[in-house]
């Protein structure tokens, strides 16, 4: 019973916070603060989904497939999004706030 | 409630599809031909085709998005104006929407038990299958066993596909020598961008372990050898991408990838020759094992081996020969 | 209590392909496909489970091991354009 409100609770937080990430990508002025709220919401809404899903289904071969997907999402989406900003100063696409300087070839 | 998802997942299909028609920047076409990809696997797995789905999946979102941009280095970003007839080209697009309109007024129902297809040889297949080859995903004993020799010709389209392939892109273009700049430069990848890299190669293994994975799982769950080939290859794909071409050519040489691409085939004949040999018939696994169903598992694992093998090759065939291409 | 999850997933996804279509810079349509990744996988295990068949949580593990090489590969895409027209440049002076 308090596995399936805790659940319940998580999958509806989720939900939201999916949802405010999505609104987020579409009505923020700029690349970089688009790129802020959805890779942010991305990583909070999978833990609490995957989270939620984990609770619902025990201690069975799913629940280790799904911390593994789990884990997966959380090491490759912050990567994703640090190489779409690293490439988007690479071609020279400007912060609205203060300007950054072309990547000079330094290692 | 999941036609609704469907039909929805199906409407955005339709808007992605006008975009890429329509836009003019390639790199922009490209990107919005891996969203397709997500919605076409997406819908796959909603109309339960778990292998479909998970082969558009492994070649959608990874290997193919890779080759049209690796082909977008090589020409260019704009795509030139259209100039033949449009009236034409729009009646017979116009023509060909209603003729196909109609011919979905005789379609069956979704999930209808009558239909022709749940019929005939379908219901005969899946009755058969735990009797004679005894393996839980019918899709893979269909594919593997019961039409075995349609499976050796798609190898083989692979393998001819991956032979044309390097025919087109191995010529040596003829160059002026301004163009070879960057010659002492080693290419060196995306080594000086720490985060990726540092994620990329930890997670490299794990990609091609879970292809191994999905390439032995195939009897019991959605995988096989045309998945497990593609997600092998992503992973080589990303070490390529990381560290740059050289490495990832001295890691696995183009002789090492042109004996996979034959190997595969090759593996695949031998096994219906050997079943030949042992005094069946080409591709009759019965006669592997002195027990005709560990016959069937063993034919079905080794002939799955030789597609990924194959597969694998042949996709790196392929994108070596665009990335390399480039460059002298 | 799934429906309500996948219905705000599917909502989303319909908001990132506005975005994809809008967005001014390919950077934009970039962003909206990797969003669109992730969110096919929270929808594919969400429905995976919502119709009972957990053994489909594979799918979901390869999109979300495969799906930021096409990034990886878009950022190599421009490295290897701007390094070019870099030492073009400084091989012209």
């Amino acid at each position: 019973m308090i596995i399936d409100i805790l659940s319940w609770v998580f999958l509806t937080a989720g939900g939201v916070f999916i949802f405010i990430g999505g609104l987020g990508a579409l009505r923020m002025p700029n690349l970089y603060t688009r790129m802020h709220a959805a890779s942010l919401t991305d990583t909070i809404a999978a833990v609490l989904i995957i989270g939620g899903i984990m609770l619902q289904a025990g201690l069975t071969l799913a629940t280790i497939k799904l911390a593994a997907i789990l884990l997966f999402l959380l090491l490759t989406s912050p990567t994703a999004s640090n190489a779409l900003a690293s490439a988007a100063i690479l071609s020279g696409v400007q912060p609205e706030e203060g300007k950054v300087e072309r990547r000079e070839r330094q290692g | 409630m999941i036609i609704l998802f469907g039909v929805f997942l199906l409407t955005l299909l339709v808007i992605t599809a006008l975009a890429i028609v329509r836009s003019e920047s390639l790199f922009a076409a490209v990107i919005l031909t891996g969203i397709f990809s997500l919605l076409m696997a997406a819908n796959f797995f909603l109309l339960d085709a778990a292998d479909v789905a998970l082969t558009e999946a492994a070649i959608g979102a990874g290997v193919s998005t890779v080759l049209f941009l690796g082909a977008l280095a090589l020409t260019g970003e704009r795509e030139r104006g259209g100039s033949t007839n449009r009236l034409l080209a729009l009646g017979i697009v116009t023509v060909t929407t209603l003729i196909v309109i109609y011919a979905t007024f005789d379609k069956p129902r979704l999930g209808d038990p009558d239909a022709p297809v749940q019929q005939h040889v379908g219901s005969w297949y899946l009755e058969k299958t735990p009797e004679l080859i005894d393996i839980p995903n019918a899709v893979t004993a269909v594919l593997g066993s019961f039409r075995g020799y349609d499976t050796l010709g798609e190898v083989f389209v692979v393998f001819t596909a991956g032979i044309g392939v390097l025919f087109l892109l191995s010529a040596r273009t003829p160059g002026r020598p301004e163009d070879f700049v960057a010659a002492d430069e080693p290419d060196q990848g995306l080594r000086h961008y720490l985060v990726p890299r540092v994620v990329g190669r930890m997670l490299i293994p794990f990609i091609f372990l879970f292809g191994l994975y999905v390439q032995f799982h195939g009897d019991y769950g959605p995988g096989g050898g045309f998945q497990a080939g593609a997600i092998i290859a992503a992973s080589v794909i990303l070490y390529a991408l990381l560290e740059g071409e050289a490495r990832a050519l001295r890691a696995l040489p183009m002789r090492v990838l042109k004996w996979l691409v034959a190997g595969g085939a090759l593996l695949y004949g031998a096994v219906g020759v050997a079943s030949m040999l042992l005094g069946s018939n080409f591709l009759d696994y019965s006669v592997l094992a002195s027990d005709p169903i560990a016959g069937q598992h063993i034919g079905i694992i080794l002939i799955e081996l030789g597609v990924g093998i194959t597969v694998t090759g042949v996709l790196l065939c392929v994108f070596h020969a665009f990335a390399a291409r480039g460059k002298v | 209590m799934y429906y309500a999850v996948t219905i705000a997933t599917l909502v989303t996804m319909a908001l990132a392909l506005v975005r994809a279509l809008l967005g001014p810079t390919i950077y934009d349509r970039l962003l909206a496909a990797n969003m669109f990744g992730t969110k096919t996988v929270l929808l594919l295990s969400v429905v995976a489970f919502l119709y009972g068949r957990p053994d489909f949580l594979d799918l979901a593990l390869v999109y979300a091991l495969i799906n930021f090489i096409g990034v990886i590969a878009v950022l190599e895409f421009i490295r290897e354009r701007e390094d070019s027209s870099g030492a073009k440049k400084s091989a012209g002076d």
